[in-house]
C-alpha cells in the first residue's frame, strides 16, 4: 500500500461509454476517471463488462457512444498501437505471450515504439547510433527483468515456462512500453496464494516506485480491497458504485449484485 | 555413369535451389506476416527483371545503378500493391484474397507482354567472363554471383528477424495481431513492409535468372516452382523455405541426370519436385518445419 495521496488530476477519463454488439449491451453509459498515480480496480460479476471496458480503453473495441480522454487528449478514435505509443500498456486475461519467442524478445517487442532506429539506421548498426541506443534499451530492459525476478528465464522460450512465470513475463512486456497507465486484466487469475502475493507486491511497487497508474480487473476481492486506492463496480454493463474499497463494499447495490437480493433483505446493511 | 556430369548438375541444383530458396523466403514472408498466399510471387520476379532490363538497355545505365534503381522501384511497387489492392481486403475471406493475388498475377503477366513483347530478350553482358572454373567444373559467373547474393539475402533475413525492431514486430504480428497492436506495433505498416521486402527480394532473383536465361514470361514460372519449396519446408518457416528451395533444386537436377543417363523420357526434371513433395507430405503433413495447428475443442 502506498502512503502518499494520489494526484487528483485524472490521467484517464471515460465519459458516457456505451458499447453494443448488435442487440447485446455490453456497457451502458459508464463514466469514471482514474487519477494520476492511483491503483484503480474494476470489479463485478462475470459478464459485467469489465474486460469490455478495458478493451475500449486499450483500443481493441471502439465504444458505440462516449468519449475517452487520456492525459488530456481525446483518444476515442485512435487505434490500439497509437494508444500504446501514447503510454497505455496492457496485459491480457488469457495469456498472450509470443510463445515461440524468447522472454527477452517478448520484452523487446514491448519496446517497439521506443526504438527509434529505422530500417536503414539499423543496417548501419555498428556505424550509427544504433548500438548506443541498443545498449541504453538493454539496460532498462534488464532493470525490468531484475524487478520482476525473471533473470533465470530471460533466454528461455516463453511458451515453455510455467503459468505463474508467464504471467510475470507478460507484465514485464507491458512495463517495457514505459506506460503511464497500465491495464491489467485479471493479473492473478489461476494463481496460488504465494504467486498472488508476489504479483500484488509487483503491482504495488510498479505503482509506488515506478510511478505507474494502474487500472486493474481482478476477481480476488481480498487482493482488490488490499491494494486498490479506489474501486468501481460494474453489473450488467452499468456502473453501480465507485469509491474507496470499504465504502464500495458497504454499498447496498454492490451487496445485492454480489450476494443477491434475498441476502440483502435478510441482512440489512447499516450506513 | 558420368560422375563429372553428376557433380556439375548437383552444383547447379544447389545454386538454383538457393535461388528458389530466396523466392520461397519472400513468399513465406508475406504468408507469415499477413496470412496471404501470394499467387503473384512469380510476377514479382518478372516485373523486377523487365524493369532492370529496361534501365540497362533503354536508359543505358551501368548494371549497378540500374540494379539499385530496380530495387527502389520494386520496394515502391510492393508498397503500392499492398496499400491499394490488399489493404482493403483485410478481414475478407481468405479465398477472396487468394483470388485477388491470382488476378494480380494475370494482370502483370499480360501488362509485361504488352509493354515488352512476348519474346525473350537477353541482358547486356555484365561480367567479363561468362564462365569460371571451380574445382574443375564449369560454372556461370552469374550463378556464382547469385550464390553470393542468395547467401547475403539469407543472412540479412536472419539478422532482420532476430535483431531488428521491425523484424521483431513482424514476428509478433505473425503470432498475434491484437497483442502486437497493444504493444504499439502498427499492423498495416508491418503488412506493407512485408510486401515491399518480398517484392525487392523476388526482383533480385528475377534479375539473376534474367541475366542467365534472358527475360521472358517464363520467369513467372518460378512462382509455381516455389510452391513445392515452401510447402516442403512448411508454409510458415523461413528456414524451411530455404531448405525446401535447395531440395527442389537438387531434385530437379538429379532427375535430369537420371533421365539423361538411363530413362530418356525428357522433361522429367519438371515434375520430379512434385513427386518429392507428395512423398514428404505423406510423412510430414505440415512440411519439414511447419507449425502444427492444434485445435482444442
Amino acid at each position: 500500500m502506498s502512503e502518499e495521496t494520489p494526484d487528483l488530476a485524472p490521467i484517464l477519463a471515460a465519459e458516457g461509454i456505451s458499447l453494443r454488439f448488435g442487440g447485446v449491451r455490453a456497457l451502458t453509459d459508464v463514466s469514471f476517471a482514474v487519477r494520476r498515480g492511483e491503483i484503480f480496480s474494476i470489479i463485478g460479476p462475470n459478464g459485467a463488462g469489465k474486460t469490455s471496458m478495458v478493451n475500449c480503453i486499450s483500443g481493441r473495441y471502439r465504444p458505440t457512444q462516449g468519449q475517452i480522454r487520456f492525459d488530456g487528449q481525446d483518444i476515442t478514435r485512435l487505434g490500439p498501437n497509437r494508444r500504446a505509443a501514447l503510454g497505455i500498456g496492457r496485459t491480457f486475461q488469457n495469456l498472450a505471450l509470443f510463445g515461440h519467442m524468447t522472454v527477452l524478445d517478448n520484452i523487446m517487442v514491448g519496446r517497439h515504439h521506443l526504438l527509434k532506429s529505422g530500417f536503414l539506421r539499423g543496417m548501419l548498426y555498428w556505424v550509427g547510433g544504433a548500438q548506443k541506443e541498443e545498449l541504453a534499451h538493454r539496460r532498462e530492459v534488464e532493470e525490468i527483468i531484475d524487478f520482476l525476478e525473471i533473470q533465470p528465464v530471460r533466454k528461455a522460450v516463453a511458451g515453455t515456462l510455467p503459468y505463474g512465470l508467464r504471467k510475470r513475463v507478460e507484465l514485464a512486456r507491458a512495463v517495457a512500453l514505459k506506460p503511464k497507465l497500465i491495464l491489467l486484466d485479471e493479473p492473478m487469475a489461476g494463481m496460488n496464494l504465494e504467486e498472488k502475493e508476489d504479483m500484488a507486491r509487483f503491482i504495488t511497487d510498479l505503482n509506488a516506485e515506478w510511478g505507474m497508474t494502474v487500472l486493474m480487473i481482478e476477481h480476488d476481492m481480498g487482493v482488490v480491497m488490499d491494494i486498490s486506492h479506489r474501486v468501481m463496480v460494474l453489473d450488467f454493463g452499468r456502473k453501480i458504485a465507485e469509491g474507496e474499497p470499504d465504502a464500495v463494499l458497504a454499498h447496498p447495490e454492490v451487496r445485492r449484485a454480489y450476494l443477491g437480493e434475498d441476502a440483502l433483505e435478510a441482512e440489512p446493511v447499516e450506513a | 555413369m558420368d560422375t563429372s556430369l553428376l557433380l556439375q548438375l548437383t552444383l547447379n541444383g544447389l545454386i538454383v535451389g538457393m535461388l528458389y530458396g530466396v523466392v520461397a523466403m519472400s513468399f513465406v514472408l508475406i504468408y507469415k506476416a499477413s496470412q496471404v498466399v501470394n499467387f503473384a510471387q512469380g510476377e514479382f520476379l518478372l516485373v523486377g527483371a523487365w524493369v532492370c532490363w529496361w534501365f540497362l538497355t533503354e536508359w543505358q545505365l551501368p548494371f549497378y545503378a540500374g540494379f539499385a534503381f530496380t530495387l527502389v522501384f520494386m520496394m515502391l511497387f510492393g508498397l503500392v500493391l499492398q496499400v491499394v489492392v490488399l489493404r482493403p481486403l483485410i478481414g475478407e475471406p481468405v479465398i477472396s484474397v487468394i483470388m485477388a493475388t491470382i488476378g494480380l498475377g494475370i494482370f502483370f503477366q499480360a501488362l509485361m507482354k504488352w509493354i515488352f513483347g512476348v519474346f525473350a530478350k537477353p541482358f547486356p553482358p555484365i561480367f567479363a567472363m561468362e564462365q569460371v572454373r571451380v574445382l574443375g567444373l564449369e560454372v556461370q559467373t552469374v550463378y556464382l554471383a547469385s550464390l553470393g547474393v542468395s547467401l547475403l539475402i539469407m543472412a540479412g533475413f536472419g539478422w532482420f528477424f532476430k535483431a531488428s525492431k521491425h523484424g521483431l514486430a513482424m514476428r509478433a504480428t505473425a503470432f498475434d495481431q491484437q497483442v502486437a497492436q497493444s504493444l504499439g506495433v502498427s499492423v498495416p505498416k508491418v503488412f506493407a513492409m512485408s510486401w515491399a521486402i518480398s517484392a525487392v527480394v523476388s526482383a533480385v532473383a528475377g534479375v539473376v535468372v534474367g541475366v542467365v536465361n534472358g527475360v521472358s514470361s517464363a520467369l513467372s514460372f518460378y512462382g509455381i516452382k516455389v510452391f513445392p519449396a515452401v510447402i516442403l519446408g512448411g508454409l510458415d518457416s523461413i528456414l524451411g523455405a530455404v531448405l525446401g528451395g535447395v531440395i527442389v533444386g537438387l531434385l530437379e537436377n538429379w532427375a535430369h541426370y537420371i533421365d539423361s543417363q538411363w530413362l530418356n523420357w525428357g522433361n522429367m526434371f519438371q515434375i520430379a519436385p512434385f513427386y518429392g513433395l507428395v512423398l514428404i507430405l505423406l510423412i510430414k503433413p505440415y512440411g519439414l518445419f511447419g507449425t502444427k495447428n492444434i485445435e482444442r475443442v
